[in-house]
């Protein structure tokens, strides 16, 4: 390729040159995915260049829902951030409180009550398995099994919703944890009612996995495609059930210790070939597991204040400093960075979102295959674009 | 055998089909404008202000402290203070909001509002059918339409409701209880006065004007 060429490649904005190589005679199909494709969960583009129906080379576009959150965190106080972060990833408004509610509280140096630690727990378990119940619906939702895997999921979904609406007072942007604790306690019928609701989540599992483990079409569709090999996803950065599903073991909860998940008995389910299927596989494991996590913090939950004493609402000035506060979110490593300079805002506020960072081998996994295999991959890979642009 | 995992799903679908015709909670469908689900008793979307008794703009409990404006994320209220005073639930004279504007079309529904506020003037309401066909105007409340009474708060949020009356009847009790030891202790203190001024011979003299 000759120095001119590489200039025009580089001016389209394409990093690096066609990793196949065209077979035979013909130009090259340049096809524009999205930024309103169906299968693009919001709005994210692929420029795709196409031999026949083979993907030659992809270019992920996004940022077309960018919305300047770590700027304008840096301009308000930082309790006012914590209703912005339930809009990074508006299926896990939880877990992204937690992650922002860690950062600060490592940098503020407080305290969380034990109770409150539990709380968390139980919320982040049971946004987990919404989540993933979800993801696979949407996954086979574009892999044409129209509307009835991801029925049930929603069923389920909405019940794990209407418990976080009668704790939080919001379905999805829950706003609902704060520095050195949480804002509402439970009620024990709230506790009665997610012990009903967790005793039906392996229920829903097996179904779940009736209809679709087995499923030969599926097997068909997935097994083998868009495989990410472990050192790539390693290299990369990835994290989360696409990085286990490589068969790296790697999952925050057992690495980090963060809030109290050194109590708790769970494994961490591996992948064998880092292909669909495993990545499949892995999200209906973690969602046993996330049973088993429920079941153990919903028993032990003690009683107690749920506020750190020393938090206070208003007048919140962090000693100057810098903290990364960071959690296994449903879709991997979500972290928040901050620096503060003594002030009521922080000095800068960066997200380390993991939807972005799976997305960057999207181009790896989906080199020679197929157009339509293309979605799938996409779909695999989990992310929801509110986090990808923020 | 190829197409057993098929088979299995269909008969997964099949049941799920014949259940919804056996069992009452499979059916989830609510015809929505008909029908209705009971809103949960927290849940919240836009802010209000509360007012005591039967006259919204004497018993608003707003002080127009401007806490909420400043810390909303948004930046959706716009407060302007009174020049004169009006007096507030324990008696005292207090300044009211001149014009407290909510525009809910920029509102996120976070409810920090709601938590910064001392007085417990400003809480989040249910209701949620909010359509309007004038899309400035008609979703930029001002302080009237904002006011909404004790009862309606009641209504929605009753157990909070109590929990925020019993914590603002002990605060009044203990204004109550302050003002009437400030009472007596101003009492005493005129007493010891007057006593004071009768002891002394020359008033103007300074060794008695020790009082």
């Amino acid at each position: 390729m000759s120095v001119a060429e590489t200039r025009t490649e580089r001016s389209a904005g394409w990093n690096r040159p066609p990793a196949v190589e065209p077979e035979g005679e013909g130009e090259l199909l340049e096809v524009a995915m999205g930024p309103h494709h169906p299968s693009t969960h919001g709005v994210f583009r692929m420029d795709v260049s196409l031999d026949g129906e083979r993907v030659v080379r992809l270019k992920p576009v996004f940022g077309y829902l960018h919305r300047n959150h770590e700027k304008i965190a840096e301009g308000v106080a930082y309790l006012a951030s914590m209703p912005y972060t339930d809009r990074l990833d508006y299926f896990c408004s939880l877990t992204n409180n937690w992650a922002y509610a860690l950062a600060v509280e490592k940098l503020a140096g407080q305290e969380v009550p034990a109770r409150a630690e539990y709380i968390r727990v139980i919320l982040a378990e049971l946004t987990r398995i919404q989540n993933h119940a979800s993801t696979i619906g949407f996954l086979l939702q574009e892999m044409g099994a129209s509307g009835t895997p991801l029925m049930y999921a929603f069923r389920e979904r909405e019940k794990i919703l209407d418990l976080f609406e009668s704790l939080t007072g919001s379905r999805m942007m829950c706003n609902y944890m704060r520095f050195g604790g949480c804002r509402v306690d439970l009620s024990s019928a709230w506790i009665e009612a997610t012990k009903k609701v967790v005793a039906g989540l392996p229920a829903f599992v097996d179904e779940f996995e009736a209809l679709l483990t087995g499923n030969e079409i599926l097997m068909a569709r997935c097994q083998g495609v868009g495989v990410l090999k472990p050192d790539l996803a390693v290299n990369a950065g990835i994290s989360g059930p696409m990085l286990r599903a490589s068969g790296v073991n790697y999952d925050l909860r057992k690495v980090d210790h963060y809030g109290i998940y050194d109590r708790f008995q769970f494994r961490v389910p591996l992948g064998d070939h880092g292909d669909i299927y495993d990545r499949y596989m892995v999200r209906v494991l973690e969602m046993r597991e996330s049973i088993g996590i429920l079941n153990q913090a919903l028993q032990d939950i003690p009683l107690g204040p749920i506020m750190d004493a020393k938090a206070k609402l208003r007048g919140f000035r962090p000693k100057p400093g810098e903290a990364y506060g960071r959690i296994e979110a449903p879709k991997g490593e979500l972290g928040f960075y901050l620096i503060s300079d003594g002030g009521p805002n922080p000095y800068r506020y960066r997200v380390r979102p993991p939807s972005l960072i799976n997305l960057t081998v999207l181009e790896d996994m989906c080199l020679g295959h197929n157009v339509a295999d293309v979605v799938l991959i996409f779909g695999s890979v989990d992310i929801v674009l509110g986090e990808v642009d923020r | 055998m190829l197409g057993e995992g098929i088979v299995k799903g269909m008969l997964e679908t099949a049941k799920n089909f014949a259940g919804s015709f056996v069992s009452e909670d499979r059916l989830t469908t609510v015809e929505y404008p008909e029908q209705r689900i009971p809103t949960a008793e927290n849940a919240r979307v836009f802010p209000f202000l509360i007012y005591d008794g039967p006259d919204w703009h004497a018993g608003l409990r707003c002080v127009a402290c401007q806490i909420c404006e400043k810390e909303c994320p948004p930046k959706c209220i716009y407060i302007e203070k009174s020049k004169d005073k009006k007096p507030d639930f324990v008696g005292k004279p207090q300044i009211y909001p001149a014009r407290f504007d909510i525009d809910i079309s920029v509102c996120m529904s976070c409810q920090i509002c709601v938590e910064v506020c001392p007085f417990e003037a400003i809480k989040m309401d249910t209701e949620f059918e909010l359509a309007t066909g004038d899309r400035f105007g008609g979703l930029l409340l001002d302080c009237r339409e904002l006011a909404k009474s004790n009862e309606y708060y009641h209504s929605i949020h009753p157990t909070e409701a109590a929990e925020v009356d019993a914590r603002l009847a002990e605060e009044k009790k203990a204004a109550e209880a302050k003002a009437k030891a400030a009472a007596a202790a101003a009492a005493q203190k005129a007493a010891a006065d007057a006593a004071a001024k009768a002891a002394a011979p020359k008033p103007g003299a300074p060794a008695a004007g020790g009082s």
